[in-house]
């Protein structure tokens, strides 16, 4: 009976499809009705293989549920209805039509029992991602839409190569627990790494997101990074060195978002260093960390695009995203200050937000794993996540110096994707069983202890304290700060210049001299066929034996030699 | 606009630094009343989790710091398209 069952990023998919024929109500109800449709049937699919399909000599499950992917899809679903809420005032007619075929190919890598669907619905994800950012309408994002295309693809292209390479050595197309032990396997890894924001390329992500639409960002930040966290919880886990490769990326948005002036690029950053949690999660493999992992993605998603919902509302209102040109917000947005500030709240992991609950639940298999480094980097990281995003965000933006700017709160489409998912951060947090009740093992774990909260509050305080006493340090300038896209979009760019210049110089040359070469080859041709030229001289008959005799001679010395 | 908001006073500000510094002094004195159970050694020094974060804060502002004499360009660096071009309101 599997054709009774559908598919609920498809359902995405054609709802996307839909929406240009829409106008109106009947438009805004699609947008909303849609992801909610697309949640009824994902609720609806019993555990297991759904669908399945043969492909030449291999078996396809196109279609394939279990606690991890419909967690994973649950989330994605929510974000397509809390964006399109958010966006309903959008008047780019592109965006949300291409935000919901981004959606949809993410629940489709999330439902892909096999790696040749996985493929596919990344692929797709490239194009709809693309899209929205396309729909920021401006010179800036559609350049900034070029790069990120360049990096995706590229990614695709190394994990097309992982795939075909672990078809050809197995045989067996689906989707299981892997280990990096082959070059098709490391392939495979290395194109989901790119889509996580790892190093070396993370770079793509802060350079693309902050220049989409003022809802764009929004729905580019829940899903392409999260479904690498998906695809790595569930083909790597326990792979050692990605807690290494997540400790980097944890520092390295704590560090670029502590320089960094433009607010959305500020949150850019920040989902670069909260994925970064996940990934040293999954690095370390044990049960509890891998739920922790899954749990944060979860709760990420909201926390973050609550975040850049807020940003979003200001960028709309002032049209301006520098925390230079920023500041005393709170005076005529208070509906967007008290949002931003609980997104703000929770991606700090303060007690009774959903961080705490999730977040926590890492940082505990480090301690169960006698993991005492792993341990004090993520502490270290913690305090640093309050201090780049958790008051450096709301602060700069909402209070510090007051710029004037008196712009009032958003409409109420976008107030209310405000409210819904603040209060699924506190809810979260405050009621954390329903969400560990999805999470792929059974969870063993209390996060209101009394010494939990009581050193997670030191150690948030404290280092909102250090913020407070270094905060000339970290005065806004107008400024940013070179990243690895440096390397594509001056130097590799620079270089390409230079060695064109000197491939046309070198042509140039090899012309000159052939021309020469010519000349002079022309000029000892016309002279030979001149009356009395080599060509048109007498030739005495005895030369021509003497000639003779000589090739005579050296094939006789040639035969006799060999 | 003339309308002052109370924590437009440089008196509630105070205020409201009294009440941080309190609750600081606060979190650190708790922990005696509080059964904590270290798991690593470190973690058993009176007080560890509030100047491990304070320590950590400092050393990442200044490592920012740092690293920012040597990346930090003008906001102008990559051509003026990707700054000025999408102030849509």
């Amino acid at each position: 009976m599997a054709e009774l069952f559908f598919h609920p990023g498809l359902v995405l998919v054609l709802g996307a499809l839909l929406l240009p024929f829409l106008k109106g109500n009947a438009r805004n109800a699609a947008i909303l009705g849609v992801p909610l449709l697309a949640l009824f049937c994902l609720w609806r699919l019993p555990e297991g293989t759904l669908w399945s399909a043969q492909w030449l000599d291999y078996e396809l499950a196109p279609l394939a549920v279990d606690k991890l992917s419909r967690l994973f899809a649950t989330i994605f679903l929510l974000m397509a209805l809390g964006g399109g809420l958010f966006a309903l005032g959008q008047k780019s007619r592109l965006e949300i039509p291409a935000a919901f075929v981004y959606a949809g190919s993410a629940v489709g890598v999330t439902l892909a029992g096999d790696l040749v669907t996985v493929f596919v619905c990344w692929e797709l994800m490239a194009v709809g991602s693309t899209l929205v950012l396309w729909a920021g309408g401006n010179a800036g994002a559609f350049a900034a839409s070029r790069r990120y295309v360049a990096i995706h693809l590229l990614g695709g292209v190394i994990l097309f190569a992982g795939v075909a390479g672990h078809l050809l050595d197995t045989g067996d197309a689906a989707f299981t627990r892997m280990a990096p032990d082959s070059v098709a396997h490391w392939l495979i890894l290395i194109g989901f790494l790119i889509n996580a924001g790892a190093p070396p390329l993370s770079a793509w992500l802060p350079d693309a997101y902050p220049e989409a639409s003022w809802s764009g960002s929004v729905f580019l930040s829940a899903f392409t990074t999260k479904t690498a966290v998906y695809v790595l919880l569930r083909g790597f886990p326990g792979t050692e060195f990605l807690i290494w490769i997540g400790i980097f990326m944890i520092f390295y948005g704590i560090v670029y978002a502590l320089l960094e002036n433009d607010m959305r690029r500020i949150l850019a950053y920040s989902i670069v260093n909260q994925v970064g949690f996940m990934i040293a999660g999954i690095g370390i493999g044990t049960e509890m960390a891998l739920n922790g992992a899954a749990a944060h993605a979860f709760a990420h998603i909201v926390y973050k695009a609550l975040l850049l919902m807020s940003a979003g509302a200001v960028l709309a209102a002032t049209g301006r995203r520098k925390c230079s040109e920023l500041g005393g917000l709170f005076h005529s947005m208070p509906i967007t200050t008290i949002c931003g500030t609980i997104g703000a709240l929770a991606i700090s992991s303060f007690p009774f937000t959903s961080g705490f609950i999730s977040k926590s639940m890492v940082t505990q298999a480090a301690i169960d794993g006698h993991l005492l480094w792993v341990w004090l980097a993520l502490a270290a990281a913690s305090a640093g996540v309050f201090l780049h995003a958790g008051i450096k965000f709301p602060w700069f933006v909402f209070f510090q110096k007051d710029s004037g700017l008196r712009p009032a709160d958003p409409p109420a489409s976008m107030r209310w994707a405000m409210i819904a998912f603040s209060f699924i951060c506190i809810a979260l947090g405050v009621w954390p069983e329903p969400l560990y009740a999805l999470l792929p093992y059974r969870v063993d774990y209390v996060p209101y202890t009394g010494a939990h909260v009581l050193t997670q509050l030191q150690l948030l305080l404290f280092s909102g304290l250090a913020f407070f006493v270094m905060l000339p340090w970290l005065k806004r300038t107008l400024t940013i700060t070179l990243d690895v896209d440096w390397v594509y979009r001056v130097a590799l760019t620079g270089l390409c210049r230079a060695v064109g210049r000197l491939l046309r110089g070198l042509a140039a040359g090899i012309d000159g001299a052939l021309r020469e070469v010519g000349g002079a080859l022309d000029a000892d041709l016309e002279r030979a066929r001149q009356p009395g030229g080599l060509l048109l001289r007498n030739w005495p008959t005895g030369s021509m034996a003497l000639w003779t005799l000589v090739m005579l001679l050296a094939y006789l010395l040639f035969y006799y030699l060999h | 606009m003339a309308d002052k908001h109370w924590l437009d006073h440089p008196a509630n500000v105070k205020k409201l630094w009294r009440g941080f510094l309190a609750v600081l002094a606060l979190t650190v004195i708790a922990e005696p009343l509080v059964h904590l159970h270290p798991h690593f050694e470190v973690e058993a020094l009176f007080g560890f989790h509030a100047w491990y974060g304070f320590a950590a804060c400092a050393a990442m502002i200044v490592g920012a710091k740092a690293l920012g004499l040597l990346l930090k360009r003008p906001d102008t660096y990559y051509g003026k398209g990707c700054e000025e071009g999408d102030r849509h309101g």
